[in-house]
């Protein structure tokens, strides 16, 4: 019996393996690259103060939940009610990232909808959403009070995804 | 009534499958004849009942009967009668579907014409061919059926996909399918003789034509993926390393592996080992294809709508196929008789160097395309692998297996002069560095390495032209050359074509994207390109603004195109772009967004020289592959039965046959 | 193969009706500096459109990746620092084309360990094999007009 013919067979056995490690796994999914370090630092002007500045330094002290939205995003509309009803119940703070859109629609949108943010900045440029590392809205982070993020949320956020994953963060628990 | 009755013919032919796959295999070992004889009529059934339904199917497409939610799923009021055939394919269940019908057809095809082949043999071949369907018809009837009615029924399908509708889709799947199951015939063929514990050099012989056109249709059906997508996804790309592409071009490298070293097999007796491990790879490389395809583990353009169930059920199909396979032959293998002494220059030695330079390109892509899979399950996180890699990493396997093809049909069995074999090739090499030199004088910005790559291909051109002076100067008229000689050379000088095309187009191709308006002109590789005006046009379902673009060179008009930005009705906004395709280059145009409000229009110009050298050189690789497979000595027996048994001395030298 | 070409042509529309493209005229100096560009975004990924290169989505995030890759090149940023300045941000996903590191050896060094590999074995069993055969018996090339 020769050992060295079971060669093709043992490199089979490797193949499957990392395909079947693969199954059921979504790999479009991309996680945060600034997970467990500190969010980009950054000054921006606020969407309904446009001479107030907001910077990640004011926001330190507190967690918080930072929304990417913006009034041509469609999808954002599907969370909006949830991220309503969030902050009426006051548990959670949010502080909205207005993406890729003019003062204007984001603020009739939000006149439209209602406007859940206790703050919300105006990335007039993109480069903030850049500096996030933001490839779509609506995108959600989990930034501890220390200004750590903690996690990133890819699309709509669910009711599951604040009882079950934004609050034991928030709580200090690990996921 | 008639979508139940094509689900029932796919369970009757499921059964079928499985008796074809069972009592022969029974046969075979008890030999009992009347139980091996079960093999044909039980693969005549089975494609009676798979073409039953897949007629069915496309019925139901033709008839537009959107109560079948597959039906609904892919076609269309609107959809214009002869897209509607190839509707059928469009996506995950019907295209398997297909898959199963060409399975079906393939082994019709084997019972139908294996007549002078031993009975044993056989009997073990086709069963293995029905252990094949029934993974595929269980597939389908489990998973996948195509024939599940919408309730309540549909008035009208989804919206219309305008990419479906077009020439390329229509002819690259089914193309891409003939190749794909083709190996599954080399494949039963190697398991057969490996459960059989021999090699014969007569059912080699045999399956040689299987192989070659197998390949054949591989080649023109990856052509025709990447031709479609240059001219209809509009990126100017011809080829994207995408998971999907590589699931095609891996079984494409070995199978080319596999008929090199089929044919010495078949002449010299040797090379067994190696042709029963790529036959099995090659199918299995197939195999893995559809698991790339249909499971979702890897982002692709290409993949149908995944599902983690549908993956399980292919890997696991996968495991019990290739890995049966594999443990047959760690079993088996080693009892062949081993080759005998050649010299270290000889053309066994080329065509070994042959078989590890595409076994480790093809390993290559597989490492790269599986990577990230690997990455993520070892805890490296997600890493891409794309293009720049795969170019980088085939180019440096590849140039040395070109350099080297003239070499091979010159060189003698067993041993050779490296010197004398360079002799004889020496006005072809002094040629093509003649011809290099002349191109790279015409065209100044053609890098060095790019005038090195487009002096290999006219090498390997002139180098097969040698080849067929020599053989048609020495050898006996009327003996001159045979179709095999003529398919082979076929097939490298497409090579040598496709190399020029891929180098010189990958070197030279100029790509800008420019702010234009009316009377605005730009130089683009040596062509000045005029923007007219920009005109309101109105479709049938839409409104377009069509620019109207003059390509001149030199102040001579060349051409006038009219890409276009449409606005259908239902939403959409889709380019037109306009191609102006040519021998040496393309000229390709498309139309951006507006730019403000002043008339002005942001375009992408493309020039792309040689790039239909590229499906050319494919064109003639598939040519060769096909005019191989005629040749007639392939369909003769041999007079001595030369087998490869376990005696490892006796390996005859002289062959029972001229060629 | 619609349910997915339907998501990308949809993609493309949803961009194309936003107003993005992926024909993003920028305001070159010069030849050189357009090729390097081109080049640069085609070993890049597009975080959106997965399966395309930031040179042909329309996505928005990648127009404006486009953008913020330009406006590096003009700060003199170098291809490198550009390529560190998107790993930072998206990891090391955004490239096409792996860094050379302990988690890819395999992947640029593993096709070159089998090619050496599978070569010194054959060699290496060519070589036993003329040396187990019949003295003197060195390989003699065929007379015959074999093919």
């Amino acid at each position: 019996m020769l050992l060295r013919a079971f060669i093709p067979l043992g490199v089979f056995a490797a193949i499957g393996l990392v395909l079947w490690s693969g199954i059921g796994k979504n790999p479009q999914l991309l996680p945060s690259a600034l997970l467990g370090k500190p969010a980009p630092a950054f000054a921006a002007k606020a969407l309904h103060a446009p001479e107030t500045e907001i910077t990640s330094a004011s926001l330190l002290g507190k967690p918080y939940l930072l929304n990417v939205f913006g009034s041509w995003c469609v999808s954002c509309r599907v969370e909006h009610p949830l991220l309503m009803e969030v902050e009426r119940r006051g548990e959670i703070t949010l502080v909205g990232l207005n993406w890729n859109d003019t003062r204007e629609d984001a603020t009739r949108w939000l006149a439209q909808f209602g406007d859940p943010y206790s703050q919300i900045i105006f990335d007039a440029d993109g480069r903030i959403a850049i500096d996030f590392g933001v490839t779509g809205a609506p995108e959600s982070f989990v930034i501890s009070a220390e200004g750590r993020v903690l996690h990133k949320f890819v699309g709509p956020l669910t009711e599951d995804d604040i009882e079950n994953k934004v609050k034991p963060l928030l709580a200090g628990q690990a996921l | 009534m008639m979508p139940e009755l094509g689900q029932i013919a796919l369970i009757l032919a499921l059964l079928l499958a499985i008796v074809q796959a069972t009592v022969p295999l029974i046969g075979a070992h008890w030999r009992q004849p009347a139980l091996m004889a079960v093999a044909r009529p039980a693969a005549y059934g089975q494609f009676v009942f798979v073409l039953f339904a897949y007629g069915i199917l496309t019925e139901a497409f033709v008839a537009q009967d959107f109560s079948i939610a597959y039906v609904a799923q892919n076609s269309n009021l609107a959809l214009p009668w002869h897209y509607r055939f190839s509707a059928v394919w469009g996506a995950h269940e019907g295209s398997l579907l297909l898959w199963v019908l060409i399975l079906s057809g393939w082994t019709v095809a084997l019972a139908a014409l294996s007549s002078r082949l031993p009975e044993r043999f056989m009997a073990r071949a086709l069963a293995v061919l029905g252990i094949i369907s029934i993974g595929f018809l269980a597939f389908t009837v489990l998973t996948s059926n195509p024939f599940e009615r919408h309730v309540p029924p549909l008035a009208d399908g989804n919206d219309l996909n305008p990419l479906l509708q077009d020439f390329g889709l229509i002819v690259h799947p089914p193309m891409l399918y003939m190749g794909y199951v083709g190996f599954a015939v080399a494949f039963a063929f190697a398991v057969a003789a490996l459960i059989e514990g021999r090699v014969d050099r007569q059912w080699v012989r045999w399956s040689r034509p299987w192989t070659n056109v197998a390949w054949a249709f591989l080649t023109i059906g990856i052509a025709l993926g990447s031709w479609w997508a240059y001219y209809e996804l509009g990126w100017g790309g011809w080829w994207f390393w995408d998971p999907v592409e590589n699931a095609s071009f891996m079984p494409w490298l070995v199978g080319a592996a596999l008929i090199h070293s089929q044919a010495v097999t078949e002449k010299r007796g040797t090379f067994a080992a190696w042709t029963l491990l790529l036959a099995i790879c090659a199918f299995s490389l197939s195999l893995l294809g559809t698991f790339l395809v249909r499971s979702g583990v890897l982002t692709s353009v290409h993949a149908f709508a995944s599902d983690p169930t549908r993956g399980i059920f292919i890997l696991v199909f996968l495991v019990i196929v290739t890995g049966g396979a594999l443990t047959l032959y760690a079993i088996r293998a080693p009892k062949l008789a081993a080759a005998p002494p050649v010299s270290l220059y000889s053309r066994e030695s080329l065509l070994l160097l042959n078989n590890i330079l595409l076994v480790t390109a093809c390993a290559m892509v597989l490492i790269g395309t599986l990577y990230p899979l690997v990455a993520e399950a070892l805890g490296w996180g997600k890493i891409s692998v794309g293009p720049p890699y795969f170019g980088l990493m085939f180019f440096v396997l590849m140039a040395p297996l070109v350099w080297l093809i003239p070499f091979g049909p010159l060189t003698r069995w067993k041993g050779d002069s490296l010197p004398a074999v360079f002799l004889s090739l020496r006005t072809a090499l002094a040629l093509a560095a003649l011809a290099a030199a002349l191109v790279w004088i015409v065209e100044r910005e053609l890098p060095l390495k790019a005038v090195i790559g487009v002096c290999a291909g006219i090498w390997v051109i002139f180098g097969t032209l040698a080849f067929l002076l020599r053989r048609m100067r020495n050898a006996a008229p009327g003996r001159m050359l045979t179709a095999e000689m003529v398919g082979m050379s076929l097939a490298h000088i497409g090579v040598g074509i496709f190399v020029v095309g891929v180098v010189v187009t990958e070197s030279l191709n100029v790509e800008r994207d420019v702010r234009m308006q009316a009377g605005d002109m730009v130089e683009v590789a040596g062509y000045q390109v005029t923007l007219r005006e920009v005109v309101r046009q109105d479709g049938p379902n839409f409104i377009a603004d069509e620019g109207v673009f003059e390509i001149r060179q030199d102040g001579e008009l060349m051409s006038t195109q009219h890409p276009q930005k449409r606005r259908y009705l239902r939403g959409q906004v889709m380019t037109e772009a306009a191609l102006d395709a040519g021998f040496f280059a393309d000229f390709y145009i498309a139309m951006g967004e507006p730019i403000g409000t002043g008339g002005a229009w942001a375009i992408r110009l493309y020039y792309k020289p040689m790039i239909r050298w590229v499906w050319l050189g494919a064109l003639l690789m598939m040519a060769g592959g096909l005019v191989s497979a005629t040749e007639r000595r392939l369909r003769q027996t041999i007079v001595e039965r030369e087998v490869v048994q376990s005696a490892p001395e006796q390996m005859p030298d002289a062959l029972p046959e001229r060629a | 193969m619609s349910a997915l070409l339907r998501m990308l042509l949809l993609a493309i529309g949803l961009g194309l009706a936003a107003g993005a493209s992926a024909i993003d005229p920028m305001p070159f100096t010069d030849r050189a500096e357009e090729v390097r560009f081109q080049k640069l975004l085609h070993e890049l990924r597009c975080l959106q459109c997965q399966n395309q290169t930031l040179a042909d989505s329309d996505a928005d995030i990648a127009r404006q990746l486009r953008e913020e890759v330009f406006r590096l090149m003009r700060d003199n940023k170098s291809n490198d620092e550009i390529k560190d300045f998107l790993i930072d941000r998206y990891g090391p996903f955004v490239l096409y084309k792996p860094r050379v590191s302990s988690s890819t050896w395999l992947l640029w060094f593993g096709p070159f360990v089998i090619l050496a590999g599978a070569s010194v074995f054959l060699w290496l069993q060519m070589r036993r094999r003329r040396r187990t055969a019949a003295a003197g018996a060195a390989p003699t090339p065929s007379d015959e007009e074999d093919w």
